[in-house]
């Protein structure tokens, strides 16, 4: 029983909201108030979520097995014949069409969900500033680019919305574009991911000419039987021996996609963006920078998991960079004084949390921590905007303090996320990362110890940020502690609803979630597949559960003596080794490094390049031609005016020279030319007289 | 009585008078009135042999002569004036324009 409905089949219309909206923004927002900016941003989001509401409930009819579907809009891209690598050709297509399934549900209820509450969030904390409708107009654009990219049915629509939601995160994080360090960053970002992207779309093209299609499954068209997606072709591959667990060119595009992942999800060596992009409006550091488009690289490798499943080598890269982008952003982040900066590394962290899931296999589990860290990290963000609003734009958290009685309602929502993304019972976090803890600890225990540090350091610099910014005595100065206020109610409901789904978030429980999204996880062989899903005994999970939990309360304790009671002195520590709070405080150097090692070598290339250019195309290939063209022209007038008028002029010469005795005769007096007359006719008389005579005689 | 020989002695005369005034001359209107004597001179003589073989043809060819001339006299004049007003000559040896 395939899944129908009024919903599932205006899917096409979930994406279109937003851009209809954005691009009347973009036109014509200029002219509109605010209060109409507002409603029809808000509300084109809001419908695009009661669509996407209404698809998922349609698609959840159907039984399990079934819960595809897939409607093919129009045929986008039909190159022709394409030529294979086994050197037979056959027809590829790129659809522009939807695709809804169990993971796709996920995503696109969390883009529209979240999303939707932080542009009503975004109503009270864009309020008082310029260019409203460029912010919504580019919000609802990036609404669109990174619904597309969710509900894309190919990796081609989908590496449309993925270039959309970068050009989306460039234009907002520049959105306060006459500031030099947030254009630089909007720059920065751009760049690093253009790095990720080559990698994705080489991935893509490796993909086609291997399997033939880049459409993920043929399950939910109508002509299924003669249509092939990438699992059909891998099932197919397989079965035939064409490619076999573990086919290198299968982990050539693991890997390549996998480059495409690090740009957008900030992974290490390509992360150095996302601490730069907080220089954007917090909704936007919320929204693109947290919940949703920095996830979509963890959303892509899942949604290509068949491929992963068949590639272990490729599993285990994602498996190690995720681990150790999850412990190092998370050192990184316990220095930080910057509230934003603070989150964007645990953000990074946390991303390396799901990555380190989906390679030990944990598809479902990382996906699961996507969902609810979208949930508290929206959350820590749109809080983290509300303390920025209340203490008049200040950023830095040794110049706050004492935030819990004057801005309550932040201060509880604030609390309650970091208690989830701490991982405490029951809140969101704890669930997911519990899952992802116990599933590393079956594939190797060397992971599961980096990410139950990482865990004991986000508990750590979770509470710290939380003790500095909200208990203790106000740090700031006279004028700006008056000024001290909550934020509007569009502000506070957002953060009221984040809160609860932070705390429910989990309870739907990662066996449950993992059931659900089970049909697109199978892979292709399902009983020789490397990954299993291994349930323990309960007895070892309740200790990896008790140890997480302990790690955490562990954490939040250390960093209460540190930063409240103060009973231990985090100077002290910094100036017990120096060297480590140095190494940290400037996050390892990567930035210089990364200036000294690509930045300033590409300048130098840049240099060299114009050097070359001054040199060799302007001296010698434009200027020489120049020069060649002045040379040959000057020997042409050199011949023209000595050999071809020389020529001329002496045969006029000669001309004059031979005429010069027959103008003697040419008096112009015509007595004399009479007198030439004259002695002409006396000598022809004379020469022929008598013939003449004769004529004569003869006439009479 | 006067033989063929004398008319054509003075015939001859009056053309070698005309044909030096022709050449010699430097005032055109002299030279227009030596060509009127050397026309007469072919007069005298076409005359004179009509006379001579008793054939009226060479009168004939006289009278066409004299009325020739008179034309001739009056376009010559003509030119003369239109000259004479555009240079303020009648002299042949200033009217050397057509030599290269």
């Amino acid at each position: 029983m395939t899944p129908t409905g009024y919903f599932l089949d205006h899917l096409w219309l979930i994406p279109l909201f937003p851009l209809a909206t954005a691009a009347l923004m973009l036109f014509f927002g200029r002219r509109l108030p605010n209060v109409g900016v507002s409603v029809l941003c808000v509300g084109s989001v809001g419908l695009s979520f009661l669509y996407a509401v209404g698809a998922v409930f349609q698609l959840l009819a159907a039984d399990p097995d079934h819960r595809v579907f897939q409607k093919v809009l129009f045929e986008w891209l039909t190159p022709g014949p394409m030529h294979m690598t086994g050197g037979h050709a056959i027809r590829f297509v790129a659809d522009w069409g939807c695709l809804l399934d169990p993971l796709s549900c996920v995503m696109v209820l969390v883009v529209t969900g979240v999303g939707f509450l932080i542009h009503v969030y975004s109503i009270g904390y864009m309020g008082h500033e310029g260019g409203y409708y460029r912010f919504f107009g580019y919000m609802n654009l990036f609404m669109f680019a990174m619904l597309t990219l969710v509900l894309a049915n190919n990796m081609l629509l989908m590496f449309v919305g993925w270039e959309g939601v970068g050009l989306c995160s460039y234009l907002l994080i520049g959105f306060y574009f006459l500031k030099k360090s947030a254009s630089d960053a909007g720059k920065k970002a751009f760049i690093v991911n253009r790095i990720g992207d080559a990698g994705f779309i080489l991935g893509i093209l490796l993909t086609a000419v291997t399997l033939g299609t880049i459409r993920f499954t043929s399950q939910g068209l109508p002509d299924a039987a003669d249509t092939t997606g990438i699992i059909q072709a891998l099932r197919a591959a397989v079965e035939s021996h064409a490619l076999a667990f573990g086919a290198p060119v299968l982990t050539g595009i693991a890997l390549l996609l996998f480059i495409g992942a690090m740009g957008k999800s900030a992974q290490i060596p390509l992360y150095v963006w996302l601490p730069d992009a907080m220089e954007g409006p917090t909704p936007v550091s919320a929204l693109i920078h947290a919940a949703t488009m920095v996830t979509a690289g963890v959303y892509m490798v899942a949604r290509m998991n068949a491929i992963y499943q068949l590639a272990p080598f490729a599993l285990d890269v994602v498996a190690v960079i995720g681990a150790i982008t999850a412990i190092f952003a998370a050192s990184m982040a316990l220095v930080q004084n910057d509230i934003k900066k603070v989150l964007a590394y645990s953000t990074i962290s946390q991303l390396g949390y799901m990555f380190l899931a989906l390679g030990v296999g944990a598809f479902a589990a990382g996906i699961f921590h996507l969902m609810t860290h979208a949930f508290f990290k929206a959350l820590l963000f749109l809080g983290a905007g509300s303390v920025i609003h209340a203490m008049s734009g200040e950023q830095d958290i040794r110049k706050m303090g004492g935030l819990w009685e004057k801005i309550p309602n932040t201060a509880k929502t604030f609390a309650v996320a970091t208690l989830a993304i701490a991982g405490i019972p029951p809140l969101a976090g704890f669930f997911s990362k519990d899952e992802i803890l116990g599933q590393a600890f079956d594939r190797f225990f060397l992971l599961w110890v980096v990410g139950f540090i990482t865990a004991g350091l986000t508990a750590f610099y979770m509470a710290r940020l939380f003790f500095l910014t909200f208990w203790g005595y106000c740090r700031a100065d006279q004028h700006v502690e008056k000024h001290i206020h909550e934020s509007p109610r569009a502000m506070i409901v957002p953060l009221m609803v984040l809160a609860g789904l932070s705390i429910i978030g989990g309870w739907i429980g990662s066996t449950r979630f993992e059931k659900f999204l089970e049909p697109i996880l199978t892979g292709v062989l399902p009983e020789t597949g490397a990954i299993k899903i291994v349930h323990h005994a309960f007895l070892k999970e309740f200790f990896l559960m008790a140890a997480s939990v302990v790690i955490a309360v562990v954490g939040i304790w250390l960093a209460y003596e540190f930063y409240h009671t103060k009973r231990i002195a985090p100077e002290l520590l910094a100036q017990k080794w120096p060297k480590l709070y140095q190494l940290l405080l400037h996050k390892y150097y990567v930035d210089e490094i990364y200036d000294a090692a690509v930045v300033e070598r590409t300048k130098d290339l840049g240099t060299l390049l114009g050097r070359f250019d001054a040199s060799v195309i302007d001296g010698v290939g434009v200027n020489g031609a120049g020069w060649l063209a002045r040379f040959t022209s000057t020997v042409s007038i050199w011949w023209d005016r000595w050999i071809i008028d020389g020529l001329l002029n002496f045969g006029a010469k000669l001309m004059q020279l031979f005429s010069y005795p027959v103008r003697l005769l040419q008096t112009g007096l015509f007595s004399s030319y009479a007198m030439l007359i004259l002695v002409g006719l006396v000598v022809l008389l004379a020469y022929y007289g008598h013939h003449v005579q004769v004529l004569l005689r003869s006439v009479r | 009585m006067l033989s063929i020989g004398h008319y054509l002695f003075l015939s001859l005369a009056l053309f070698i008078i005309g044909v030096v005034g022709v050449v010699t001359r430097r005032n055109v209107i002299v030279v227009l009135m030596s060509i009127e004597l050397i026309l007469n001179a072919v007069n005298i003589n076409l005359v004179a042999f009509s006379r001579l073989y008793g054939d009226v043809a060479g009168q004939v060819f006289a009278l066409f002569i004299i009325a020739d001339a008179a034309a001739e006299a009056a376009v010559g004049l003509g030119i003369i004036i239109a000259f004479f007003r555009n240079r303020e000559t009648v002299l042949a040896d200033e009217m050397d324009l057509l030599k290269w």
